[in-house]
């Protein structure tokens, strides 16, 4: 009789979990499993628009062939290497110099930097578009401190088209990423740092041997998001070179060219799926790269 | 020792005015432009003009105002309301009945973090073309609903829920869906702001799908306008100026009366 009971109780309980979570694996069902598994099926069909045909690793093939994919690849690569370092050495840097109490004006320096994680990533593309322009203000303030004698060709030239994006991306993200270490800084016992001050420990030592492992988890977090984003990386170089990915492709990167080969060009769904794959693998084999270098050597 | 303490200090304040004089820029240059002639701002100019009210008329008469914004105002709200009362059950009902089952399938919940928007849209947008459903906001919003980082965030904060009211109210005879209604929401409410903020934010400034789906004048949103606008071959840098201030002034103004819950919804993961 006891027994009978609870068995029902636990059944309650059981059919009330499920209810509670039924709408959202329903939805993630239709929209995000289904739709993987779909493209997963697509990448093994060629052909333009609706008339596909079943092409086995065609697609592969055609990849392996394609100098505009491997274009794309390595400047999405490009993209991630050198920029998630940089941002994240950065923001570890404002954050830690943000976390000293004494210094004044801590509020506002501390919304200030945060603030362009609040523009929209279109807004803030089309702003850097037109302050980087041939004559315009950035080049007149490095012209007028004397930092380079001709303006630099930011949308024109290759390298300085990728230079301004890793710079748009930094802009916008640095304070995001700051913000984490702040969090995580503000349960950092102070004490350390005083210890070491007295030990006579310089800054740039704290700094090394205290904060970063102290903060290795959200270090690898924000690593891992950062990559993520940044392999996915389509607003800002949509938004700054016209839909193209220019100069000479310059900056296309994968989801741009994805979105070219869908919806600019006549749709070639099951190739566009196929670099789609590209993208899906990156992400899964960086961020299990990137937990397997920080795990705990314990 | 104490000079070097005060390069230090000096040092930590050059480097903190710079970043912050650098991340403010552009709004400055934003607000500024806002006034010049397109010329002017592809030169450089940075005085204010006297441009403003025609680069605002420009803009009236090139966008149908009203209608954008509430495009946008719909569907941003819209979908944060439906994704917060989804994704909050979800959080909720992952936390509080555990049974291995939900936890494995929780576990691939999270995985799907890691999958890639580019991965997904084709299926999509084939999906939504052969529902009849291509330039519908419906369109926009299905899909962004249930989102795995929003349950992660309410499963992680509803470990903070104390259980002993829900057995009072148990005792007291309420419904499941009763307590989650009338006591975990009012006790949870800043948790739901900090959600609304993030979730908002994301969907006013969606591009990519709203992009693919949204091709006439009569659904686009603000930031489809702008992107427009800049992309033309000759852009009016003076009306793309006034789009983007309309563009980013509300996710302003929700970042400066709540700056606190968005931290904290930003946060949410990392407790």
């Amino acid at each position: 009789m006891a027994a009978g009971k609870t068995g029902g109780l636990k059944r309650y309980y059981d059919l009330n979990g499920w209810l509670f979570v039924a709408p959202s694996l329903l939805l993630i069902a239709i929209f995000l499993v289904y739709p993987i598994l779909r493209s997963l099926y697509l990448s093994f069909f060629s052909g333009k628009g609706m008339m596909m045909k079943f092409a086995g690793f065609g697609n592969v093939v055609r990849l392996w062939n394609d100098p505009v994919f491997f274009q794309a690849l390595t400047n999405t690569v490009t993209f991630f290497i050198v920029q998630v370092p940089i941002m994240i050495t950065l923001a570890l840097m404002l954050a830690s110099v943000l976390n000293n109490d004494k210094l004044k004006f801590i509020g506002f320096f501390r919304t200030a930097i945060f603030l362009p994680c609040v523009a929209s990533l279109v807004a803030y593309s089309v702003l850097f578009k037109s302050m980087f322009s041939v004559d315009g203000v950035v080049n007149s303030a490095l012209l007028a401190i004397g930092l380079i004698s001709t303006p630099i060709g930011w949308l024109t030239e290759p390298f300085w088209a990728k230079v301004l994006v890793i710079l748009a991306i930094t802009w916008r993200w640095t304070g995001y990423n700051m913000i984490f270490y702040l969090a995580a800084l503000q349960n950092v016992d102070k004490s350390i740092y005083e210890a070491a001050k007295i030990d006579g420990v310089p800054a740039w030592a704290r700094f090394v041997y205290i904060t970063v492992p102290m903060l290795k988890p959200v270090i690898l977090f924000t690593t891992i998001i950062s990559t993520i984003g940044t392999i996915q990386l389509f607003d800002e170089v949509y938004n700054l070179t016209e839909g193209r990915g220019g100069p000479a492709n310059a900056t296309l990167t994968l989801s741009l060219y994805i979105y070219n080969l869908t919806f600019r060009f006549m749709p070639s769904f099951g190739y566009a799926a196929t670099i789609s794959y590209v993208i899906v693998i990156m992400v899964a084999l960086l961020s299990f790269l990137q937990f397997y270098a920080a795990r705990d050597r314990s | 020792m104490n000079v070097s303490r005060l390069a230090t200090t000096a040092l930590q304040y050059v480097f903190l005015g710079t970043a912050a004089f650098l991340s403010i820029f552009p709004f400055i240059w934003m607000v500024i432009s806002s006034t010049n002639r397109s010329i002017d701002i592809i030169g450089g100019r940075t005085g204010i003009g006297d441009a403003f009210g025609t680069n605002v008329a420009n803009f009236f008469a090139q966008v149908d105002v009203p209608l954008v914004f509430w495009n946008s105002t719909k569907l941003a709200v819209l979908a944060t309301l439906l994704t917060i009362v989804v994704s909050s059950l979800a959080g909720y009902g992952f936390e509080m009945f555990r049974s291995k089952a939900r936890d494995r399938i929780y576990a691939l919940v999270l995985l799907t973090l890691m999958v890639p928007f580019a991965a997904l849209m084709i299926p999509l947008f084939m999906m939504m073309a052969r529902s009849g459903l291509i330039n519908t906001h419906i369109a926009i919003m299905l899909p962004t609903i249930a989102s795995a980082f929003i349950i992660f965030y309410f499963r992680q904060s509803t470990k903070a829920f104390q259980t002993e009211l829900r057995d009072a109210a148990k005792v007291d005879g309420l419904k499941e869906w009763q307590i989650f209604l009338y006591i975990y929401i009012p006790v949870m409410r800043s948790t739901y702001a900090a959600a609304f903020v993030i979730v908002f934010m994301t969907n006013w400034n969606n591009y990519l799908w709203p992009l693919i789906v949204l091709q006439s004048n009569e659904t686009k949103t603000i930031t489809l306008v702008v992107s427009s606008l800049a992309s033309a071959y000759y852009p009016d840098y003076g009306v793309v100026m006034i789009g983007t201030i309309l563009a980013t002034l509300p996710t302003l103004l929700v970042f400066f009366v709540m700056q606190r819950q968005f931290v904290q919804g930003m946060l949410g993961s990392v407790k």
